[in-house]
C-alpha cells in the first residue's frame, strides 16, 4: 500500500497545472467569477484549447485522439481542473455519445462524429428520459416506425417527447432511445438513434427549473424523419447501448475534485463571515463542526474513489462501486451548499438573477459569494435526482453487490 | 389542557382559507410576485376590510378582533399554505407587537391604522455585519434637541418595498454588542435621509437594504431608548408565528408529495407502493407532526416569564427549521425532475421552508440561544 504520487507523476501534476494557468481564458473566469451564465460559447472555447492541446478527451483511444494516460494521470487532470476551477468539458459528446460510437457504430458514423465532437464542432444533447419515464428508463415510449420516403430511402419516423434535457438549447445533434418494437419485451425493442436537432418536427422548450436557470428542456419529436444510417447498433438493441453509456456517466461522479475547492471556499467565506458573538465564523464551534465533518466525508468518499482508482489500474474496470460514489459524492455536494447558504446569512436571501448588478449610487447588497449561495443550494437538489436517482443507486447496490 | 380552538378561532380560519382558496391560488401568486411592485395591494385592502383579519391579535378596545398570539397562529398557517407574500407578520405581529408591549405614546393610533390596512410596517432590525444577534448594532441614534438622528444600515428589511413605516434598532448607548442601548424607533420610510435599495428574494418577498444618513426623528418616534428585551419579547412573537407559517408550508410539501407519489407510476406501479419511499413519507410526516407540537407549545409559552418564553421558542425554531430541511428536500427528492421545475408548486414551498430556516436565526443560533437558557451560559 503506497499513497504518494510517484516523481513522475508529481511532474505530470506540474505540466498540467502549469498549462492551465498559461491557457485557461481570463474573460471566462471573470464570467464565472460574477457568476454569469455562460453562453454556448464559453464552453466551447475551452473545449476548444484543450482540443488543440490533445487533452479535450482523455479517455478516448490514443489513435482517436485520447491521451494513453494512466488511471492515475487522468484522475490527476480532473483534479487540477477542479482546482483551477475550468468550465467542464461537457459529458453528452466527449464522454457519453462517443464511447456508444466507438463500441457500436459503422465506419461511416466515426468518421462523421468522432473527429467533429472531438474538436468541438458537434453539440449534443441526450435524449433518455420521458415524462412517463424516469427511473423506469426502460419503460420509454417515444416511437420510432421504419417508413421509405420519397426519395426511396428508408427512415425511422419518431414520434414522442423527452424531458430534461440538458442544454438542449444549444445542441446540434442528440443521441435518442426510441422504442422500434412494441410488441417486444420493454428492453428488448429499443433503438438508438442520432437525430439532427434541426430535422423538422424537432422542438426544444425550455424547462426553467427553481434556481430561475435554464439547464434543461423538453424536446418534442413529431414525425421527424431520421435516416436509418443514424441508427447506432442493431435495431432492437439500444438498450445494449444505453447500458453501456450509463457505465460511462458514472465515472467522475463522485466530484472529489470539485468539493474539496467548494470545501476551501467554504473555508475562506467563514473566515470573513461573522458569527453571532462578532468573531469569525469558522471559530464558532458548531459551524466548525460541521465542517470538519463534511470534511471527513469528502476524505471517505475521496480513498473510496482512489481504491476504485487502483482497482481499475489493476485492469478490473469501473464496477458497481460507481452508484457508491454517486450517492456519497452527490451528498457531500449539497451538503457544501447547505453550509455555504448558511454562511451567508440573510444575505441568502436576496435574488439577483435578472437583476442590475450595481447601480450608481446603490447600496450594496451583502458578500458576493451569497448572491448564489441560494440558487445553488437549490440547483444541487437535482443531482441526487438525475443519473438514476440515489434510489435507484442504492437497488443497485441491494442487487449487484449485496446480493439481495 | 386543551389544544382544541374556540369557535371565533375556527371561524377566523375558515375565513381566511376560503379567501385564500378564492384570491390566492399558485398561477396568481406567480403573476403578482413577479409583477413591478411584488405583492397586491388589493388583497391587503381586503384583509383589512373584507376580513377584518389585520385586527386579529389585538384588543376590541383598539377596535380588534380580540384575539392574541393564537389567532396570529391560524392566520400564519393559513399564509403558509398559500404562500401569502404580504406583509402580516412585520406589520400586525411585529408592529402591533412593539404597539401592544411598550407604553409608546400613539400605540393606539398605529394599531388603528394598522387594522384599516393603513399602515404596513417592515421591521429593519438585521444589520450587513450582525448575523442573528438582534443586539450587534452599528446604526446609532444619537440625541438632538427634542428628537434624534439616525445613522447605519439594516440589511435584508423583508416587506420595506411596501411599507409605510419601519420599525428601527438603533444604539442610543453601549458599545456595539452590548444589551444595553437599544433603542427602538417607529419612523416614516419617506424621511429625509432614508435611503432604500430594493430587491426581490428567493422565496418570491421583497426586502430593502435600508440606510439612514443623518435622518432627523421627532421625540415621539422613540418606541424604547433601552429595549432590547421588549426586542427579544416581539421578535419571539414573531418566530411563533413563523413557526405556523412554516407548518403551513411543510403541509403542503407533505400532502403534494403523497398525492404525487400516489399517482407517479414506474415499473408500472404508483411509486407511493415502494416500501423505501414510504418509510421516507412516514418521517416526513414524523417531521411535521413535531414542529406543530412545538408550534403550539411556543405559542402558548409566550406569555411565560421571559426565560421560558425564550427556550419554549428557541426550541421551537430548532425543530421548525429541521422540519423545514428534511421536508423539503424529500419532497424535492420525491418529486424528482417534477419538483426541480419552477412550473410545479412544490419547489415554491420548498424555496419558502429554505428561507424560514434562517429567518430570526438558524438552528445553530437557537441551539445555542437553547443552551445557554437552559444550562446557563459559559464562562
Amino acid at each position: 500500500m503506497n499513497l504518494d504520487f510517484s516523481p513522475e507523476e508529481a511532474a505530470f501534476r506540474d505540466e498540467v497545472r502549469r498549462f492551465i494557468a498559461e491557457n485557461y481564458p481570463p474573460h471566462l473566469r471573470g464570467k464565472q467569477e460574477e457568476g454569469e451564465e455562460l453562453a454556448k460559447d464559453d464552453f466551447l472555447l475551452w473545449h476548444r484549447i484543450l482540443a488543440k492541446q490533445g487533452w479535450v478527451a482523455p479517455s478516448w483511444p490514443k489513435s482517436l485522439g485520447g491521451t494513453g494516460w494512466t488511471p492515475t494521470q487522468k484522475y490527476i487532470w480532473s483534479e487540477e481542473q477542479a482546482r483551477a476551477e475550468t468550465i467542464p468539458i461537457l459529458p453528452f459528446g466527449i464522454g457519453m455519445v462517443s464511447p456508444v460510437i466507438m463500441a457500436f457504430g459503422d465506419d461511416e458514423q466515426k468518421a462523421k462524429f468522432l473527429p467533429a465532437t472531438y474538436n468541438g464542432d458537434i453539440w449534443w444533447c441526450q435524449g433518455y428520459s420521458e415524462p412517463g419515464a424516469g427511473s423506469d428508463l426502460a419503460g420509454l415510449s417515444t416511437r420510432a416506425e421504419r417508413i421509405k420516403g420519397d426519395d426511396d430511402k428508408e427512415y425511422y419516423l419518431v414520434n414522442g417527447q423527452k424531458t430534461w434535457t440538458t442544454l438542449a438549447q444549444y445542441a446540434d445533434w442528440g443521441f435518442f432511445l426510441v422504442r422500434t418494437d412494441p410488441t417486444a419485451k420493454k428492453q428488448e425493442g429499443i433503438s438508438f438513434l442520432l437525430i439532427d436537432m434541426k430535422t423538422p418536427g424537432v422542438t426544444v422548450r425550455p424547462l426553467i427549473t427553481i434556481d430561475g436557470g435554464h439547464e434543461v428542456n423538453e424536446v418534442f419529436l413529431e414525425n421527424v424523419k431520421v435516416p436509418v444510417e443514424n441508427r447506432v447498433g442493431d435495431e432492437n438493441k439500444g438498450w445494449t447501448c444505453a447500458k453501456f453509456l450509463l457505465a460511462h456517466e458514472r465515472s467522475g461522479i463522485a466530484g472529489v475534485a470539485r468539493s474539496k475547492r467548494g470545501i476551501e471556499r467554504l473555508r475562506e467565506i467563514a473566515s470573513t463571515e461573522l458569527a453571532d458573538d462578532g468573531g469569525k465564523l469558522i471559530d464558532d464551534p458548531i459551524f466548525k463542526r460541521k465542517v470538519a465533518e463534511l470534511e471527513i466525508d469528502l476524505a471517505a468518499l475521496e480513498y473510496t474513489e482512489l481504491r476504485t482508482l487502483a482497482g481499475e489500474s489493476a485492469g478490473k474496470g469501473p464496477g458497481v462501486e460507481s452508484s457508491l460514489l454517486k450517492i456519497k459524492g452527490t451528498e457531500v455536494g449539497q451538503r457544501l451548499t447547505e453550509l455555504v447558504l448558511e454562511a451567508a446569512g440573510h444575505y441568502g436571501a436576496p435574488y439577483f438573477r435578472g437583476f442590475p448588478a450595481e447601480g450608481g449610487n446603490a447600496l450594496p447588497i451583502g458578500p458576493e459569494f451569497a448572491h448564489r449561495a441560494a440558487p445553488t443550494y437549490f440547483n444541487m437538489r437535482k443531482t441526487s435526482i438525475f443519473g438514476g436517482s440515489n434510489e435507484i443507486q442504492r437497488n443497485i447496490i441491494a442487487k449487484m453487490v449485496l446480493g439481495l | 389542557m386543551d389544544f382544541s380552538f374556540s369557535e371565533e378561532q375556527s371561524m377566523l380560519r375558515d375565513t381566511v382559507a376560503s379567501y385564500l382558496q378564492d384570491k390566492y391560488d399558485f398561477e396568481t401568486r406567480r403573476k403578482a410576485i413577479r409583477s413591478e411592485s411584488g405583492w397586491r395591494p388589493e388583497v391587503w385592502k381586503a384583509f383589512a376590510e373584507e376580513l377584518g383579519i389585520l385586527g386579529a391579535p389585538f384588543s376590541e378596545e383598539h377596535g380588534g378582533l380580540g384575539g392574541g398570539a393564537i389567532d396570529n397562529m391560524i392566520v400564519m398557517e393559513e399564509f403558509g399554505k398559500a404562500l401569502v407574500v404580504e406583509p402580516y407578520l412585520s406589520t400586525v405581529v411585529i408592529g402591533g407587537g412593539f404597539m401592544k408591549h411598550s407604553s409608546y405614546a400613539g400605540a393606539g393610533e398605529v394599531i388603528g391604522r394598522i387594522i384599516e390596512g393603513g399602515a404596513v410596517i417592515s421591521f429593519a432590525y438585521a444589520e450587513p455585519q450582525g448575523r442573528y444577534n438582534l443586539a450587534d448594532l452599528k446604526t446609532t441614534a444619537k440625541k438632538d434637541g427634542g428628537g434624534w438622528v439616525l445613522n447605519g444600515q439594516k440589511a435584508v428589511v423583508i416587506g420595506a418595498p411596501w411599507a409605510t413605516h419601519l420599525i428601527v434598532t438603533a444604539r442610543t448607548g453601549g458599545a456595539q454588542r452590548d444589551a444595553g442601548g437599544v433603542g427602538v424607533f417607529l419612523i416614516e420610510k419617506g424621511l429625509l435621509g432614508v435611503a432604500t435599495r430594493d430587491y426581490p428574494t428567493v422565496d418570491g418577498q421583497r426586502a430593502s437594504e435600508v440606510s439612514f444618513e443623518n435622518v432627523s426623528v421627532p421625540a415621539s418616534a422613540l418606541i424604547s431608548e433601552d429595549g432590547l428585551a421588549l426586542v427579544e419579547k416581539v421578535t419571539d412573537e414573531a418566530i411563533a408565528a413563523l413557526c405556523a407559517e412554516a407548518v403551513g408550508v411543510q403541509r403542503k410539501l407533505h400532502e403534494g408529495t403523497l398525492e404525487y407519489t400516489r399517482q407517479r407510476k414506474q415499473f408500472g406501479v404508483p411509486i407511493a407502493s415502494f416500501q423505501v419511499l414510504q418509510h421516507r413519507m412516514v418521517d416526513m410526516f414524523m417531521a411535521m407532526e413535531q414542529a406543530v407540537s412545538m408550534t403550539y407549545m411556543a405559542t402558548i409559552k409566550l406569555t411565560e416569564s421571559d426565560a421560558e418564553r425564550a427556550k419554549a421558542i428557541s426550541a421551537a425554531k430548532v425543530q421548525v427549521g429541521r422540519s423545514n430541511k428534511f421536508i423539503g428536500q424529500n419532497a424535492i427528492q420525491l418529486f424528482g425532475g417534477m419538483g426541480m421545475t419552477d412550473e410545479v408548486s412544490i419547489g415554491h414551498y420548498f424555496k419558502r421552508a429554505t428561507m424560514i430556516e434562517g429567518q430570526f436565526g438558524s438552528v445553530d443560533h437557537h441551539l445555542k440561544r437553547y443552551e445557554d437558557l437552559s444550562f446557563g451560559v459559559a464562562a
